[in-house]
């Protein structure tokens, strides 16, 4: 067998760590925890951006992994956490599919995202191409937790590590995104997470519960 | 074959058969002490077992031939199992007529054994338990077969030796695929061993037991050889464990006496640190209601298809 060197090995375990953390994050109602293992997400993903960065000596990637930690390490769960203990919505309400059902559609999410990222995997020239359907399914997964959740708190976190999986994506395809496109994208998430936090109070006051099928009866009411 | 292989594949057997109720009770006695009780005496499950052969044995009226074969069989199974497990050495001559997934397969036989026995007398524990015992296995099963074919995508081989002949002999790594699968397996071992989060082996709790209700029927040598069974079951299971995911120690090629007085030791202090942590989770977690019981099993399936699908996508680097 192959040496394979030990940053290599580091950067495999990151990405490992991401999609079991995706599928933490499926398995958890309690939306405290879910946050929680959004901003270890985080954390993994800044690790990755650091090993990239060390490996391939991008400048750039350096300060992307600061503005990872700050913004999704430190900033946004601290947000949310403010958010959850404003709103007091602790637990999500039984999702629409039970845990162990999500489990194995989740399972099968990641087979379909590796098949999908098996062509990429091939045309990419980068050491990490290997990671690429990893960074997919995480997308995916963050997709099926936003279908299968009511409460729009864990929607949002479900949101928000479909932003990690994309950007983890990018690292791994192409070394990351330019530095604009970055700050874009960063800044995006920010504003969206500011004004969601607004609109969580705006649905509360109107239905008093952050569940979002009340959403849909609004049609009817006209 | 040599007849130091011939010796070894002996030297196994007997230990697996000696060590096992050791194990069972040096379990216990950890669990003992991280609870803050009296721990009870290491040699207690070989005192059980002596004291129920020298009992008469009471087997019920409507009893089958079965009934009585069911212990014979799950301790032959056992022992069987123990043979091919490389537990030392990986040079065995018995292990080239079974490999890993015949492995699961006598487990299984040893299941579907108990579980008819348990039936057989038609109370309403014995159903119960059999019942709950068969819904355990069918979801445990395929967990643990996708943890040996993790290992064997890994080795290129599905038998036990040739596995941990690779293992053993790699650079020591860190490697994600293996890392899951270890989870995976852990959990599987809990779940089959009616160990505390699926079962809990001390109870007689009507309610909640397993693989207790389907003893209740059984007494003196019948009751010693299912608890011999039992005790050798948890020891197989834990060196399936060593085999896959911390092979070092255990002798590779032609073993020779220098051989063994490595693997002996490596194996002993394995089982400690084993039987440590298995006490460890076994006090730290709480007993899952019956019915969540499939989603614990989910969860090792779940973490076993993680492994694979890992070392299919990291491992396609080229």
């Amino acid at each position: 067998m192959s040496r394979i060197p030990v940053d290599q090995q580091l950067l495999d375990a990151c990405a490992a760590l991401m999609l079991l953390l995706s599928f933490a994050m499926l398995s958890q109602r309690r939306i405290v925890s879910l946050v929680n293992l959004y901003a270890i997400q985080g954390g993994a993903l800044a690790a990755a951006t650091l090993l990239v960065a060390w490996r391939t000596g991008e400048g750039h990637l350096y300060l992307s992994a600061a503005l990872t930690i700050a913004l999704k390490v430190i900033f946004l769960p601290w947000l949310l956490h403010r958010l959850i203990r404003r709103l007091e919505v602790y637990w999500d309400t039984e999702p629409l599919l039970n845990v162990t059902g999500t489990m194995l559609v989740g399972l099968l999410v990641v087979v379909f995202a590796f098949g999908l990222a098996q062509p990429i995997t091939q045309l990419a020239s980068t050491a990490t191409r290997g990671a690429i359907g990893i960074a997919v399914s995480v997308v995916l997964l963050a997709f099926l937790m936003m279908i299968t959740r009511r409460k729009a708190m864990s929607q949002v976190v479900g949101f928000l590590s479909m932003e990690n999986g994309l950007f983890f994506g990018a690292m791994c395809a192409t070394y990351g995104m330019p530095m604009v496109v970055e700050l874009g994208v960063a800044l995006d998430v920010l504003v969206a997470m500011l004004v969601l936090g607004v609109f969580f109070f705006q649905i509360r006051e109107q239905f008093d519960s952050l569940d979002l099928h009340h959403l849909e009866s609004l049609k009817e009411r006209n | 074959m040599r007849p130091a292989d011939w010796l070894t594949q002996l030297l196994e057997i007997v230990a697996a058969l000696a060590a096992a109720p050791i194990f069972l009770g040096w379990v216990n006695q950890c669990r003992a002490w991280l609870q803050n009780r009296r721990a009870p005496s290491l040699w207690l499950p070989y005192r059980n077992i002596r004291k129920l052969f020298h009992k008469d044995a009471v087997i019920a009226q409507n009893a089958s031939q079965l009934f009585r074969a069911a212990p014979y069989v799950v301790f032959a199974t056992m022992v069987l199992a123990a043979a091919i497990i490389p537990s030392m050495g990986t040079r065995l001559p018995l292990v080239v007529s079974a490999d890993a997934i015949a492995l699961v397969g006598l487990f299984a036989t040893a299941r579907m054994f108990m579980a008819l026995a348990a039936m057989d007398i038609g109370t309403a524990f014995g159903t119960l338990g059999a019942r709950r015992e068969m819904m355990v296995g069918f979801l445990a099963e395929p967990a643990l077969l996708m943890v040996i074919f993790v290992a064997s995508l890994l080795s290129a081989s599905t038998a036990l030796p040739a596995i941990t002949e690779h293992l053993a002999t790699q650079t020591l790594g860190l490697n994600p695929a293996l890392a899951f699968t270890a989870v995976a397996f852990t959990l599987v071992l809990l779940a089959e061993n009616a160990r505390i989060p699926v079962d809990n082996p001390a109870t007689h709790l009507e309610l909640t037991m397993i693989h207790e209700a389907m003893l209740l029927e059984y007494s003196a040598r019948h009751l010693a050889l299912m608890e011999w069974g039992a005790a050798l079951k948890l020891f197989n299971y834990a060196c399936i464990g060593f085999a896959l995911f911390i092979p070092w120690g255990v002798a590779t090629g032609h073993i020779g006496p220098v051989g063994l007085m490595v693997a002996i030791p490596a194996l002993a202090v394995k089982l400690l640190l084993a039987g440590g942590g298995l006490a460890l989770i076994e006090t730290v977690s709480a007993k899952l209601r019956v019915m969540r019981a499939p989603e614990f099993l989910a969860t090792a399936y779940l973490f076993a298809v993680l492994g694979l699908l890992v070392h299919v996508m990291l491992g396609a680097r080229g």
